[in-house]
């Protein structure tokens, strides 16, 4: 986030006049919208934003936002965004990537980007599966998967985008998917965050993995299967309208998390545990719990901010020239020499 | 006329001073040489004579001790004359342990004197050397004159005041030998010992432990004087052009011509390295210079290096990245993006033995078809090579002036001998060179309308900042629309936007190619390019010091290659190219100028020797 002065603009400043290429249907289209949305209850300034992404169906959002964008090379989006970050701090930076651009090529460069905390909201968007190339499995389908390449079911096991995140330093850690109404909050709370943040938004592949985050995205039964977090309120799920109330619990002895019910929204009884987004052991544990007998954990899952990566390297860069000659001419005769006559 | 190989050990002279004298300092890797060496360049700079040096050491940091894999070397030719090389063989090998005699022997010259360290010619040192019986006193060494004593108990004599263990006693060894070396072509020690206070400010008792060696390596040669072979040689000065001067290697050049370069551009610079042997000098120079608007990023990996470069130049700053042969062959793909996009980018190439891991510290020339032709898809860059440490600042002046003004980026070839070495320098004044500021776009070029790829009369596309009001636009590395950078992938656009890439860097105004040594045409014109200059112009001017009808043209523009290329190039029967690789520069000038260039290659990790190119010569005017 910059304190650069607000800009009032509407979804339609945002929009620009390329021909949206993405399959009709595709969750790309409602995460479009949805950071069309965000970008002006941000004030965000068009001329100061700065879209980057890898190779990918996801990475040609940038051409779809009238802003700065730069559609780069296939996993090395997080370098290019550093070096523009670096040169200009001022600049609003948003990453756009995928589960085979961020991490399978890009896996390395996700993780520099997150530890060092470069200022910027990174959005990876997860549909499991390599779309742009026709199919083939990638890093977060899960095991037994069909595709091209693993024409008898994938054997490798995906990984968690969430726990890499943490697990590379990540100071903001977030999930939304494609057409949830939550995720312009999830966008707004990421740009509200110092620091790399980093958004896992699950988007459904219509054509290569259709409907695969069903089991908890699809609305009907989606109480139950959902657990929207919110820092400072207990972690609670279920019907509100049938009454039918649960929520995590910590079983402190065991060192994990159970599902109880709450009786008469009394969810101090029932021991249900308040969400705390600065504390990452218990981010640690959000993002492994296993879904099927949990819900999915959504929204801000951690939030704790720590000095940026360019911040530090400006001021460095002060400390350091504080003082110092910058005549060239004395730089080029430095250290031991001698004049002929 | 012999070659220089056969000549006389200069030492051997009497009654004149020699006018080159050819020094290799040999030790284990963990012995100091290159430190050693660094200091008596330094005072052989200062003692006014003209000057080449060939650092030559292991990739391991600190091999075994006492191994031959594990033998350091630091060889200077200093004389009275102009210096082109290092030399090809050495007038004095100064070998500290039984395993540098071994590997270094071979090249001293017949005559030539051996300083051995007595107490490192040990059982143990000598098994690990392979020596069956002890050189020093078998007989072995017969056809050189030998002086053998014991530095390392000289030394722990010498340091024995300053309280310290044997083991770091022993340490100074190399500033006692360097004493020695600094009686021996009668040089002043104060410098020397300036710098041993400096270096050694927070330790004192370490730098006092080292000038007191230093002082009882030149009282030794004092009083040694009477007996044997040692005495003392005296190497005139080379009357040079009058001026300021300082010793540089080719790392620190090309870090101060990128800091030059940019301020020319009137621009910050980014500077996205990782590090690997030989480039990461220039890494380890720019950091130290953030008064300068450097940025320094040490990336995560060679392709985060390039791209955070790319990035950088996106955002408004001149972005550069440094490697050598692997780390170039991992940002390939990064160099197309921006040839695509467009974007300024100086990318330095520190040339080592390959192909893959290779010869990390060695040197060799054997990227150039990786720069010229080494991206996927028609993607022309620009090349630049340069031909000495002194050269390579200019050249990467030249490199960023390229980069801005044509909205490229620029391959500038330097090789591990050139980051290397240290030349003196004679230190240019910074307002001798014509600045070309970088002027941004700052409102829309078209009417109403932006055109982020309307060209210029140079076919350079317009430099906008992200942050600009008015003038967001989209850029990336699918084809782009002429005009106005939008996908477009139709057949005409496509082949409208690769000429309009090729034309651009075809048409890059690069100065006329002009002959180095001898005349305009003639029967032998020979070809060279990057840090083979040296032995190149020696070897050419010895062979028409005998009256061959040879001539030298050093290449600094590679591609595109000066317009009058090949009209120079005719005007000879014939023409040779030595390079350190099996043939590449012969290629690209073959395939650009339709001229018969004949290869001659090195791919040993070592330098040309002038002998060895005068026989060239010689063989090429049969």
């Amino acid at each position: 986030m910059n304190e650069l002065t607000k800009v009032e603009t509407t979804l339609k400043d945002w929009e620009t006049d390329q021909e949206v290429r993405w399959c009709p249907g595709c969750g790309d289209y409602a995460i479009l919208k949805a950071v069309q949305r965000t970008l002006p209850q941000l004030g965000a300034d068009p001329a100061n934003t700065c879209f980057i992404s890898g190779i990918g169906c996801s990475s040609r959002f940038p051409y779809y936002i009238e802003s700065y964008g730069f559609h780069t090379i296939h996993g090395r989006a997080p370098a290019f965004a550093t070096g523009v970050k670096l040169a200009n701090p001022d600049l609003d930076v948003w990453l756009v990537t995928g589960d085979g651009d961020g991490l399978s090529i890009g896996g390395n460069h996700l993780m520099h980007v997150l530890r060092r905390n470069v200022n910027m909201q990174i959005m990876l968007f997860n549909n499991e599966i390599y779309g742009l190339t026709k199919g083939q499995y990638s890093p977060t389908s899960r095991e037994n998967t069909r595709s091209p390449s693993t024409p008898l079911g994938s054997v490798d096991h995906p990984t968690n985008p969430c726990a890499f995140a943490l697990g590379a330093g990540a100071r903001f850690v977030a999930r939304g998917f494609d057409v949830s109404k939550n995720l312009p909050d999830v966008l707004k709370a990421a740009h509200a965050h110092k620091g790399a943040a980093f958004i896992e938004i699950f988007q459904n592949c219509i054509v290569y993995n259709k409907d695969v985050f069903d089991d908890f995205a699809a609305p009907k039964g989606a109480e139950d299967r959902q657990l929207w977090l919110t820092h400072g309120e207990p972690m609670l799920f279920g019907n509100q309208k049938t009454g039918e109330i649960k929520g995590l619990k910590l079983d402190a002895a065991n060192f994990r998390f159970e599902v109880v019910d709450v009786v008469d929204g009394d969810w101090q009884a029932a021991g249900v545990q308040v969400h705390d987004a600065t504390n990452r052991m218990l981010a640690h544990m959000l993002v492994e719990l296993p879904f099927g007998p949990f819900p999915m954990p959504l929204g801000v899952i951690y939030d704790d901010p720590a000095p940026t990566y360019e911040s530090a390297v400006m001021a460095e860069k002060a400390r350091a020239s504080e003082g110092k000659d910058t005549s060239l001419a004395k730089l080029l005769a430095k250290g031991q020499s001698w004049t002929v006559e | 006329m012999a070659t220089q190989a056969a000549d006389k050990p200069a030492l051997k002279t009497e009654g004149t001073a020699p006018d080159a004298v050819v020094v290799r300092f040999a030790g284990d890797s963990g012995d100091g040489m290159q430190l050693t060496g660094g200091q008596f360049t330094l005072s052989t700079a200062l003692a006014g004579n003209d000057l080449a040096t060939f650092p030559d050491f292991p990739a391991e940091i600190r091999a075994p001790q006492g191994t031959l894999f594990g033998v350091s070397a630091f060889q200077i030719n200093f004389g009275s004359r102009e210096i082109n090389t290092a030399g090809d063989a050495p007038d004095v090998l100064v070998a500290m342990n039984p395993a540098a005699l071994k590997v270094n022997l071979d090249a001293l010259k017949p005559g030539g004197l051996i300083i051995a360290d007595t107490g490192e010619f040990t059982k143990r040192n000598l098994d690990k050397a392979k020596y069956d019986s002890n050189p020093l006193e078998d007989g072995s060494l017969a056809k050189w004159d030998l002086l053998a004593f014991d530095i390392s108990a000289l030394t722990i004599e010498a340091v024995k005041d300053f309280g310290l263990g044997n083991k770091d006693a022993l340490r100074s060894k190399n500033m006692w030998t360097l004493g020695l070396a600094l009686w021996m072509f009668d040089r002043d020690r104060q410098p020397i010992i300036d710098w041993l206070k400096s270096k050694f400010r927070n330790k004192p008792e370490i730098a006092d432990a080292n000038i007191a060696a230093l002082n009882a390596g030149h009282a030794y040669g004092e009083t040694a004087e009477l007996s044997g072979p040692l005495r003392q040689v005296q190497v005139a000065p080379l009357p040079a052009e009058p001026g300021l001067y300082r010793t540089i290697t080719g790392a620190e050049a090309v870090s101060l011509g990128l800091v030059a370069g940019a301020q020319l551009a009137g621009l910050p610079m980014f500077f996205g390295g990782y590090p690997i042997t030989p480039a990461s000098a220039i890494l380890h120079h720019l950091a130290r210079l953030k008064e300068f608007g450097v940025t320094t990023f040490q990336a995560e990996d060679e392709i985060a290096a390039i791209c955070s470069a790319i990035g950088a130049s996106y955002a408004g700053q001149l972005g550069v990245t440094s490697s050598s042969g692997p780390g170039i062959a991992l940002k390939g793909e990064a160099m197309g993006l921006a040839v695509m996009t467009e974007l300024p980018l100086v990318i330095v190439n520190s040339q080592r033995g390959g192909p893959s891991t290779g010869l990390p510290t060695k040197t060799e020339q054997s990227d150039l078809y990786q720069a010229v032709y080494g991206r996927n898809g028609d993607a022309p860059i620009p090349v630049i090579s340069a031909s000495s440490p002194g050269d390579v600042f200019e050249c990467a002046i030249e490199a960023c002036r390229i980069a801005v003004e044509y909205m490229t980026p620029v391959m500038l070839l330097t090789d591990g001998y050139i980051a290397n070495a240290a030349e003196p320098w004679k230190v240019p004044d910074p307002d001798s060179f014509a600045p070309f500021k970088v002027e941004f776009l700052t409102e829309k070029n078209n009417g109403d309308q932006l055109l982020p790829y309307k060209r210029d009369e140079n076919g350079k596309r317009p430099w906008i900042k992200p942050g600009t009001p008015g003038l967001m636009h989209r850029i990336g590395g699918i084809e782009k629309q002429e005009g106005t950078g939008n996908i477009d992938y139709s057949p005409e656009n496509h082949q409208a936007m690769t000429d309009a890439r090729k034309d651009k860097i075809d048409g890059i105004s690069v100065p006329d190619q002009q002959v180095t040594v001898g005349n305009d045409s003639g029967k032998l014109l020979v070809v060279g390019w990057g840090s083979t200059f040296g032995p190149i112009r020696r070897a050419v001017s010895n062979c028409r010091a005998r009256g061959l009808d040879v001539s030298h043209t050093h290449f600094r523009h590679i591609w595109p290659l000066p317009a009058n290329s090949g009209e120079l190039l005719r005007r000879f029967d014939k023409v040779l190219v030595p390079e350190m690789n099996t043939g590449q520069f012969k290629t690209v000038l073959r395939d650009q100028l339709l001229v018969d260039a004949q290869p001659y290659t090195k791919t040993s990790g070592q330098p040309f020797k002038i002998a060895e190119l005068e026989a060239a010569i010689e063989e090429a005017l049969k």
